[in-house]
């Protein structure tokens, strides 16, 4: 073999194998919906740009022309709407304020930065004294910025779906194994699956504060009955695809389980939960959608903290600014939610694959 | 920042983190500028500001304890201990302000008031307007079968008192409230309800509402979003009338007698800061207040009460110098007569329901107002040569002198509270209580 018989050979195996690769990621690609990354890598790869063109605009071409078609629109009819607080703002004053968003966070940190200066000052003061007893450590107390509310949103959110997914997935396996069960669940989850967020609330609130009076620093009351409200609202999608994922479980499977004469928990960690996963996941992920949306309500009405109670003291200020930063809430709204669905879609995606191999 | 020596001197806190409640009004300014200047951190308290969604909320935070304190209206801490609405031992050893209110009309309801208006030389109407203009509009209404709707803030608010005195004076009823019906609508002429402050202008804007009494910004911000016209403030209503207080749990202040001293303190200190200098530092405050954590509405809406003046009608800006006060005529200082005004008109609407003699009313103001609080905090203040000696009414016997400076001329002396109820046009008397919808002598 010579160098030169190799080499065009090697460079064409080293481009399938390329392509390969790349074929391969294009299902995580558009799992985390970066699917129109496949045309533009298979094209650095050195494919021929014509054919990988179609694909582009559909995966690239035409999503950024929906946007842009919005953002033209908005810009244009916006101004035309007065309300009692100027005209409704476009994206150019959005992007400012998401901006002034931005140095107010920077600016309060600065003033956390030297409130602990303060701090440190009078305590070394103290200590010069001969009064180090009396050396306090205490924690800034200046407000919570924008970006503090998206932080506590998603920490509510996510307890609130940590409790959603600890009810509703074994009593969904308990319903789908059980047809009694299933018959005595039914109702009660048709009952309370269309029940708003807004008419829990104040029955959690009531209770939450009656039974969670020792309310811990890292987890305020407050947190806590918006994240049960979440749970309430957001349980029901886990609980009805992990039931009927779960009954749909191959019955063949089911025999020889019962011919091994393997326990019921047995059954249920090798039989029942891998079969039955890529339902449950679809219902984690519509959980979570319906669990983020309703957060906002929940954190609107009770005031808790988080970017629903942002959103709110915006309205109530009703400055100019106001309508451009409720704005810039809704589209973090939106993409915080886009984001999460993705997550837990890649997450199925994984194990969905892992069902099939 | 503070001195080494005022840290030496510093009082043995029984608790230093401290969470307060406000609405976003202007005068929660004292409690803004306590926290902005370091006042509070000078009395080595770490203090979060909380704004609230309505005073419902607010009063509830304080009771339940989630608030250790809060910027309230004058009446809830009296309202609360005699057990009206809520029952809680609410005190107050501060005064937050004078004044600030105002009652706006939407543009429709200011235009059919404007024919029943006196005009001056200019074509401008005089000042103040008698809700007699008003009569006729809410006849107007009643005779097309539609309800004459006002908003004020809370049942036991300074808002709906003075909404309920301009509209007596000016003969019309704002009906009774009775212990089976707390609508306060009873055999009412206009119906007064509830909503919270920040949300008047929408409201009003929804056409849910007629008018509304409320404090500032809210009333200026009518008129900037073009949505009403306010048509007077309360200091045309009851010139230098007292307004809103620091609440806090009677078991707080007893718990923590030393922190309720050093708060009092940070707030004088605030107060007297907001007047100085003839209101030289209000432009400051109007950049704090202005902020989305405070009251968070446009700088020039807030400016425009906060800085000596008050506009009323589109171009109308008149001077109100004494619109806002936070310090001076010993506005911080918790008078007995005060409370007692606030008494009179719960009995004069019904909210008490049965006639009460005149020590009645000084033992409820004894035991929700808290002057000894005050002047040991003022006096540590002197002390330490923060305020002056003439800044704090020493020997006073906890009772102003009466006053006629009402919109209806009728004298209120706080230590003859049946008297002074018996004099007022509209209302229960001495013996008289509601009945269904009636008003009725007592057998």
């Amino acid at each position: 073999m010579t160098l030169a018989s190799e080499a065009p050979a090697s460079s064409g195996q080293r481009r399938q194998k390329l392509f390969t690769a790349i074929n391969r990621s294009a299902a995580w690609l558009s799992a985390l919906g970066l699917g129109w990354l496949v045309p533009l890598l298979k094209i650095a790869a050195g494919d021929d740009p014509r054919e990988q063109m179609g694909e582009l605009r559909d995966s690239l071409f035409f999503p950024l022309m929906g946007i842009a078609v919005f953002v033209i629109a908005w810009a244009s009819l916006a101004p035309q709407v007065q309300t009692s607080l100027g005209a409704i703002p476009g994206p150019a004053q959005v992007w400012e304020q998401t901006a002034a968003l931005w140095q107010d966070h920077l600016a309060e940190r600065e003033k956390e930065a030297e409130f602990y200066a303060r701090q440190d000052q009078r305590n070394a003061e103290l200590v010069a004294e001969n009064r180090a007893d009396d050396v306090k450590w205490r924690a800034y107390t200046g407000k919570p910025t924008y970006l503090d509310q998206i932080l506590t949103s998603l920490k509510t959110v996510g307890l609130g779906f940590l409790i959603a997914t600890i009810v509703a997935v074994p009593l969904g396996i308990a319903s789908g194994l059980s047809r009694p069960f299933n018959g005595a669940l039914n109702p009660l989850v048709q009952l309370f699956k269309p029940v708003s967020p807004l008419a829990w609330l104040p029955i959690v609130t009531m209770v939450v504060s009656a039974l969670y009076v020792d309310a811990s620093e890292a987890l305020p009351k407050a947190l806590v009955i918006s994240a049960v409200t979440v749970t309430l609202c957001s349980l029901w999608p886990t609980l009805i695809n992990t039931a009927l994922g779960v009954a749909s479980i191959d019955k063949d499977l089911v025999n020889v389980g019962k011919v091994l004469q393997l326990s019921t928990a047995t059954t249920i960690t090798k039989l029942v939960l891998p079969s039955a996963l890529p339902l449950i996941f679809t219902g984690l992920r519509l959980s979570l959608g319906v669990g983020w949306m309703v957060l906002i309500a929940a954190e609107m009405l009770a005031q808790n903290p988080g970017l629903g109670k942002f959103v709110w003291d915006e309205f109530q200020n009703g400055s100019s600014t106001s309508l451009a930063r409720i704005i810039v809430a809704v589209l973090t709204i939106g993409i915080i939610g886009f984001l999460l669905d993705r997550v837990m879609f890649t997450l199925q995606t994984a194990f969905t694959f892992s069902g099939k191999r | 920042m503070a001195s080494t020596a005022s840290w030496a001197a510093m009082l043995d806190l029984e608790k230093d983190e401290l969470k307060f409640g406000f609405i976003k009004l202007t005068d929660m300014a004292p409690l803004a500028v306590a926290y902005e200047l370091g006042y509070f951190e000078d009395e080595g308290l770490y203090v979060t500001l909380e704004p609230q969604a309505n005073w419902k909320v607010l009063l509830d935070g304080v009771i339940t304890g989630s608030l250790d304190g809060a910027h309230m209206l004058a009446g809830q801490p009296l309202a609360a201990t005699i057990g009206y609405g809520t029952k809680a031992h609410i005190v107050t050893p501060f005064s937050m302000d004078l004044n600030g209110n105002g009652i706006t009309v939407s543009n429709a309801v200011w235009e059919l008031m404007k024919p029943h208006l006196e005009m001056d030389a200019e074509g401008k109407p005089v000042h103040p307007i008698s809700a007699a203009a008003l009569k006729p509009v809410i006849e107007a209404f009643e005779a097309e079968g539609k309800p004459f709707n006002l908003g004020m803030v809370f049942p036991v608010s300074t808002h709906n008192y003075e909404l309920r005195y301009w509209l007596a004076a000016g003969g019309i009823n704002p009906g009774y409230y009775s212990p089976e019906d707390v609508s306060g609508q009873i055999a009412a002429d206009a119906y007064l309800s509830v909503t919270p402050p920040p949300q008047m202008p929408a409201t009003l804007e929804a056409g849910t509402i007629d008018g509304y009494a409320v404090g500032e910004p809210w009333n200026q911000a009518a008129v900037f979003k073009k949505i009403g016209v306010p048509v007077i403030t309360d200091y045309d209503i009851w010139k230098n009338n007292p307004e809103k207080v620091f609440g806090l749990t009677a078991e707080f202040v007893e718990a923590n007698p030393n922190t309720t001293i050093a708060i009092t303190k940070a707030l004088i200190r605030a107060a007297k800061w907001l007047d100085e200098n003839d209101n030289a530092n209000r432009a400051e405050a109007v950049e704090i207040l202005s902020r989305s954590e405070y009251v968070g509405a446009d700088a020039n809406v807030i400016a425009a009460s906060m800085t000596g003046t008050f506009e009323f009608e589109a171009g109308d800006v008149r001077d109100v110098p004494d619109f806002n006060v936070f310090y001076r005529y010993y506005a911080t200082y918790p008078y007995y007569s005060d409370a007692v005004w606030y008494l009179t008109q719960m009995r004069r609407w019904g909210q008490i329901a049965e006639d009460q003699p005149d020590s009645w009313y000084d033992e409820v103001a004894r035991s929700v107002y808290r002057p000894d609080l005050y002047l040991e905090a003022a006096r540590q203040l002197v002390d330490e040569g923060l305020i002056e000696e003439a800044d704090v009414p020493w020997d006073s016997s906890g009772y102003r002198e009466p006053t006629a400076e009402f919109i209806d001329g009728v004298t209120y002396d706080g230590t003859k509270p049946n008297a002074y109820i018996d004099s007022l046009p509209v209302g229960l008397k001495t013996g008289e209580r509601v009945e269904g919808s009636e008003v009725v002598a007592n057998q």
